[in-house]
């Protein structure tokens, strides 16, 4: 928390140190009102004062008032200017560091965790410092300065207010011992009945093809009432606390006029009336203790959350990266070859190599395939060669030099690369073919083209606005397949030396993948391309492809070559195609 | 596509007084409640009112006892000054001057002062010199009185003349502290007396009226919680139970989140609101009229004071109020852009760094960031505003309570308890206002919400299915099956299946083919008869499914699709689902069969693992569970999509095995993706664009060289 606090920039500091001096005034103001208030209350008893003297007080107060209201102004203004400037860089500076995390980092911490850090946990902090600030600055110089004022006014008034004092805190104390632990657990039971909920939705058909309705119900039912009764036991937790509050802030009045009774009862005829002026001004001030430890309560309440989640933002802007720059800026003799040199590649903290000794080269205008059961490694083979991860020995080439000299740009200018889930940004077709930064913008022309090549001209053209429509966010009004083609026009558009296709044409049904490969294939002849495939269709005219087993090279050679020589590759190709089909092709 | 904003505190409703009727109907079964709750929440309200006015007369007690009672001191004064009027001494002087025990020197001196007196017409000059007199005569002078059955001594009154001719011209509070020095019998008469015994009364009276209220606002508040979090269940059952009962279309037309956000935020939203709202409006109301009504009885002057002052205030705040929702409204919305933009870049962060789109991804971020801080600063400022806006309005109203109060005080309009009671009324009555409005914004949005959840209540159910007398016994059926000139579109305008007809063997295996998106759930949508057709008849041994109802129909089926369902529970749980008649035994075996079985023995807890949403288990065991969940179905029909994207091939292999188990012996639809499926299948029906194009086996389709042909050819070509 402190050390997130240190972010705060030099005209941060001064607007924090400006609004604790207007506290400090603030306070005093506040303080002083009840002074005025006893000398009216003075001059309205004793007889004969003049009407004039009590305007004059009154006027005082007022002006008191005023004051205290103009400097809250102002530090409810320079407040919410740190804090949301401070939320405002803190969630840039996050951003940024998100950015320049690798696969690995990302991987570590899940999106939507990381998400949730540059949002809701920003807002956590910037309620705190909004809130907080203020509370935190003016409670204890509140509370301590109220005491100070009736400390020697009576003995048995302050114990009063200090009786008062402990049994809010013990109240809420309890109640947040009680309840605070189970806010928790609603989360999770809210969570469950999402769950439940989302289940019933998304199986819809399943659910009614068994019809298993009244079995889902009661499921939902547990879940239901499971929720609401932890619920019930925490709200009717917190039904006792305002009554609680009510009856102490009230008893405190009544305690204070009957120990005035007394005392006054028991004084010295010239000391009544001070007394009695006293006990009125003593009522304000031990409201204002009051509510100065309701303030402190209220920042312990927030604090823990709020600490909570600098920790967590703290654990994303001090994570290491791996992943760091190279300074070679890409001008190479060599263009469109990639070469693996005895490659070997496991997570950081993973026992067990994902890919073992790994070495094949590929040279310009060649396709090279990888194919091979799930967790054989070969989307982690591929996601080397735009440094998603690094080696963890040996070396991956790009053009003759090793990835990790490139400066990133300069590597990521070289390659087209499509996921295996198409990713669609908020923006018009246009802006998502031509996506990201290359050595050169690609022309109106280029975009067309590329979709064309990419076969989406026919559904893109049947849009409304063709080319300038507009994609939602998460590309939720394309199909699947329609993404695919686009996330593919995406790389075409940029033209590169080398095309990196991560198992992306299994949303294609066969006759798309087939026309799709045969128009690439024209169009980018001098590209190298470099393809993870599940269908052997999609393969089997490759110059190169390489059998993965386990993270192991198994076999490296053209279809007819595997076929005989593999057994994994027949193994995988007989599951696909029947032996005359395999021959036919 | 329009989408419901996320529910937010600020929406407004369409129709707020009918959604507000309509909630409150369904309150109905708790009305006794309520209606006590509500009653308690008024009781409360006004206990909170009387008490100010009896305070109010607690501090006159308090103030009578400030005074000495100046009446008492004159009437002793009077009488003690009865000893030197002329007559008295007239009798007395004789006696002073026989008496031996008198100095000669002090007789001396009442001699001279007779003879001053003689001459002197003034009366206070009299007095005078026979103070100067020495205190031997004096006493001489005197004799005890009775004032209130209190016996002042001689010498009592000779030591409150001395002090009260001392305290002339001197200031009051000097005066006061001069008769705290009055001896003992005097000052017990006319010092200032608190009613102790009245004092004890009120205290009581006032403590018990703050317990009893407090009780009250408890019980009052837990009532309340209750009913709006049993209502909140009921609401969700009620939603969970009308999913049951919508027609497939509702589903495949709204979006996933749209449900859930009103099975949990909106009713969340309601059940809060209405805990808070409600209750509190009620004794909001009260308080703020009780308080105007106990106002002017009180004191009309005062009370127009007090509603004056006050109001000027509230414009101002009001203004401020408008202004702020709107930078609100604002703050949501930049909130939800920015999230959004975040989501999307960090989950497709391979390709943003893979296109080098970094520099345009920070500067877009940095437009909509700094958007969201100027909105952020504007309405975190305006709202911070409130409070010491009603601080203000609280001192000033207090302020202008005391001088009105002054004034009347002065001129002995009012006494000073009424004062006390209107610093605290002007309070009881600032605040309710406040809290009107806030109850009144909480309402606003509880009827919004509630639109939205009344408005998915309210969507159409699926047909009636009362008048179905027809009923097929899952045993007995041979598994014939005829689409009788069928057609059908999700859009009764456009239809899709145009006019479609053929007729099925028992256990002929049926091909569903073509591309992604040619429709080929909607072949299951009609079978299991989630959409009714609109022309045509589809036949189940003869017997139109119209006169069947929808759970004999799914009865007869057995589905395995392609996105493998499986629920937060148990292995055991899921492959039983809901057939509890079914025996571990029987689910063992049938995971056996379908070779399911080595994965589940390497499960820590076996058959009784739990399966959440992730990890441990692939997708291609998941498929295979599903098969197993299938084969305890054991019905006559089987519809079952092949697709195996994404499982390794040796999985593939075990689920292929399953599915061909899993087809023996029913009659099958299959929407496949294997070669030797669709090679081997009776009838292949051929999907595009939502119709069937054409049908026929294998070798008639591939003789008619139409898109079969192609589509069958296309995966040989590169």
């Amino acid at each position: 928390m402190i050390k997130l606090l240190k972010d705060f920039s030099k005209k941060d500091i001064i607007f924090i140190l400006i609004s604790a001096v207007l506290i400090v005034g603030q306070v005093w103001l506040e303080l002083k009102m009840p002074d005025y208030m006893s000398s009216i209350t003075r001059l309205v008893q004793t007889e004969g004062s003049s009407m004039a003297d009590i305007m004059e007080q009154g006027a005082y107060m007022l002006a008191c008032a005023f004051g205290s209201l103009i400097s809250a102004i102002c530090v409810g203004y320079l407040a919410s200017h740190v804090s949301s400037s401070f939320s405002m860089n803190l969630r840039r500076k996050i951003f940024d560091k998100v950015e320049k995390f690798g696969t690995e980092e990302i991987k570590k911490f899940s999106t939507s965790s990381l998400i949730t850090r540059t949002t809701n946990d920003v807002t956590q902090i910037e309620m705190l410092i909004g809130m907080g600030l203020q509370l935190l600055i003016k409670a204890p110089i509140m509370a301590v300065w109220a005491i100070t004022k009736i400390l020697d006014k009576s003995i048995e008034w302050s114990t009063l207010v200090a009786v008062c004092v402990v049994i809010l805190l013990m109240t809420i104390g309890v109640i947040m011992i009680i309840v605070m632990p189970r806010f928790s657990k609603v989360q999770k039971l809210i969570d469950r009945v999402n769950g439940v909920i989302r289940e019933n939705l998304s199986g819809i058909r399943v659910i009614r093809a068994f019809n298993a309705e009244n079995y889902q119900t009661n499921r939902f039912e547990q879940v239901n009432h499971n929720l609401t009764s932890m619920q019930l036991f925490n709200q009717r937790c917190f039904a006792v606390l305002m009554p609680i509050m009510n009856i102490v802030m009230n008893g405190l009045t009544l305690g204070i006029y009957f120990i005035g009774a007394i005392l006054i009862e028991k004084a010295m005829m010239g000391d009544k009336l001070v007394i009695f002026s006293n006990m009125v001004v003593f009522t304000s001030y031990g409201m204002q203790v009051i509510m100065s430890f309701l303030m402190l309560a209220m920042i312990f309440m927030m604090l823990p959350r709020a600490s909570v989640s600098a920790k967590r933002i703290n654990e994303v802007l001090e994570e290491k990266i791996a992943i760091q720059d190279g300074t070679f800026d890409g001008e190479t003799e060599e263009t469109g070859t990639v070469e693996f040199k005895n490659v070997s590649f496991k997570y950081p903290d993973a026992d067990e190599y994902l890919l073992k000794n790994i070495s094949f080269k590929v040279n310009k205008g060649e396709t090279i395939a990888f194919i091979g059961s799930t967790g054989s490694g070969k989307s982690t083979l591929i996601n080397l060669v735009p440094r998603f991860y690094d080696a963890t020995d040996g070396e991956v080439l790009v053009d003759g030099i090793n990835v990790k000299e490139y400066k990133q740009e300069a590597l990521h200018n070289k390659m087209g690369y499509v996921p295996q889930k198409a990713v669609m940004f908020t923006g018009s077709v246009k802006e998502n073919v031509a996506y990201g930064d290359s050595i050169k913008e690609p022309t109106e022309e280029e975009i067309i083209k590329a979709v064309e090549v990419a076969q989406g001209k026919e559904f893109v053209e049947k849009m409304v606005h063709k080319y300038d429509s507009h994609i939602a966010r998460g590309g939720t009004n394309v199909s699947g397949g329609q993404k695919q083609r686009l996330a593919i026009a995406r790389a075409v558009a940029r033209d590169p030396e080398i095309y990196i296709f991560d198992d992306s044409f299994s949303a294609l049904d066969y006759k798309t993948d087939a026309t799709l490969r045969r128009e690439l294939k024209k169009y980018t002849k001098n590209a190298t391309s470099m393809i993870v495939a599940q269908r052997i269709g999609t393969i089997i005219n490759a110059d190169k492809i390489i059998v993965l087993d386990k993270g192991e090279c198994v076999g490296m050679g053209t279809h007819q070559e595997l076929l005989k020589s593999c057994d994994v590759y027949k193994e995988i190709a007989l599951s696909q195609l029947s032996k005359e089909e395999l021959e036919n092709a | 596509m329009p989408r419901h904003g996320g529910p937010g505190v600020n929406e407004k409703s369409k129709d707020f007084f009918g959604s507000m009727k309509r909630l409150l109907k369904h309150l109905s079964p708790w009305k006794v409640i309520v209606i006590s709750a509500l009653i308690l929440a008024m009781i409360s309200a006004i206990l909170s009112l009387i008490a100010p006015n009896r305070l109010s007369d607690f501090t006159d007690i308090i103030t009578e006892g400030l005074k000495p009672n100046t009446e008492k001191l004159e009437e002793i004064t009077t009488r003690i000054s009865a000893s030197f009027s002329s007559e008295n001494l007239n009798e007395k002087i004789p006696m002073i001057l026989a008496d031996n025990e008198i100095k000669e020197q002090d007789k001396l001196a009442l001699r001279e002062a007779l003879e001053g007196i003689m001459w002197i017409e003034d009366q206070t000059e009299i007095g005078k010199k026979l103070l100067s007199l020495p205190d031997s005569i004096l006493i001489e002078l005197l004799e005890d009185i009775t004032v209130d059955d209190t016996v002042i001594s001689k010498e009592d009154q000779l030591a409150c003349i001395q002090l009260m001719t001392s305290a002339t011209s001197q200031s009051e509070n000097e005066v006061l502290q001069l008769l705290d020095q009055l001896p003992k019998s005097i000052y017990e008469l006319v010092k200032p007396k608190i009613d102790m015994d009245l004092v004890y009364r009120y205290v009581f009276f006032l403590a018990s009226l703050y317990v009893i209220s407090a009780i009250f606002s408890f019980i009052q508040n837990f009532s309340m919680t209750t009913v709006s979090n049993l209502f909140a269940k009921k609401l969700r059952s009620s939603i969970s139970f009308k999913i049951n009962r919508l027609p497939l279309k509702y589903f495949d037309t709204h979006e996933t989140g749209d449900v859930l956000s009103r099975v949990t935020n909106d009713v969340d939203i309601i059940a809060q609101n209405l805990n808070q709202s409600l209750a509190s409006l009620v004794s909001n109301i009260t308080l703020f009229i009780g308080s105007v009504i106990m106002m002017f009885i009180t004191n009309w002057i005062m009370a127009i004071t007090a509603i004056l002052s006050s109001l000027i205030g509230f414009s101002l705040m009001f203004i401020i109020l408008e202004k702020s929702q709107k930078y609100f409204n604002q703050k949501q919305t930049e909130l939800g852009n920015l999230n959004g933009y975040i989501e999307e870049i960090y989950s497709g962060h391979n390709v943003v760094k893979a296109y080098n789109g970094g520099r345009e991804a920070l500067e877009k971020f940095g437009t909509l960031n700094e958007k969201l801080y100027v909105s952020n600063r504007k309405s975190q400022f305006l709202s911070g505003l409130m409070h010491p806006i009603m601080n203000f309005i609280g001192n000033f109203g207090y302020v202008a309570v005391c001088i009105v109060g002054a004034l009347l005080v002065m001129n002995n309009h009012i006494s000073f308890g009424v004062i006390v009671a209107f610093i605290i009324y002007v309070r009881l009555f600032t605040n309710p206002l406040t809290q009107i409005a806030q109850a009144m914004t909480y309402l606003q949005s509880t009827a919004a919400a509630s639109e939205r959840v009344f408005e998915f209540l309210d969507e159409e159910e699926m047909a009636d299915q009362h008048g179905i007398k027809k009923h097929l016994d899952k045993s007995k059926v041979k598994g014939e099956i005829e689409f009788q000139h069928v057609k059908f579109g999700y859009d009764p305008s456009r239809t899709i299946i145009k006019d479609f007809s053929v007729k099925v063997s028992p256990g002929q295996k049926i091909a569903i083919v073509g591309p992604t998106g040619a429709g080929k759930t909607t072949m299951v949508n009609l079978l299991m008869k989630f959409y009714e057709i609109n022309d045509g008849d589809i036949l189940i041994d003869g017997i139109s499914t119209k006169e069947l109802s929808r759970e004999n129909i799914h009865e007869l089926f057995c589905m395995v699709l392609q996105d493998t369902w499986l629920f937060e529970g148990t292995v055991l749980e899921n492959i039983k689902f809901n057939k509890e008649h079914v025996s571990e035994e029987e689910v063992w075996e049938a995971c056996k069969t379908v070779g399911v079985d080595h994965f589940i023995k390497t499960l820590p807890g076996g058959l009784h693992s739990m399966l959440g949403d992730t990890d441990s288990v692939s997708q291609g065991q998941k498929q295979l569970l599903t098969i197993a969940r299938g084969m305890i179905e054991n019905a006559p029909f089987l519809i079952l999509d092949e697709a195996t994207s994404n499982v390794d091939t040796r999985t593939e292999e075990l689920v292929q095995k399953a599915m061909d188990k899993l087809t023996e012996g029913k009659t099958s639809f299959i929407i496949a993706h294997r070669l030797s499926t669709i090679k081997n299948a009776d009838i292949i029906l051929v999907m595009k664009d939502g119709n069937i194009i054409e049908t026929g086996n294998h070798d008639e389709l591939m003789k008619q060289k139409g898109f079969y042909a192609d589509l069958y050819n296309s995966q040989f070509e590169l």
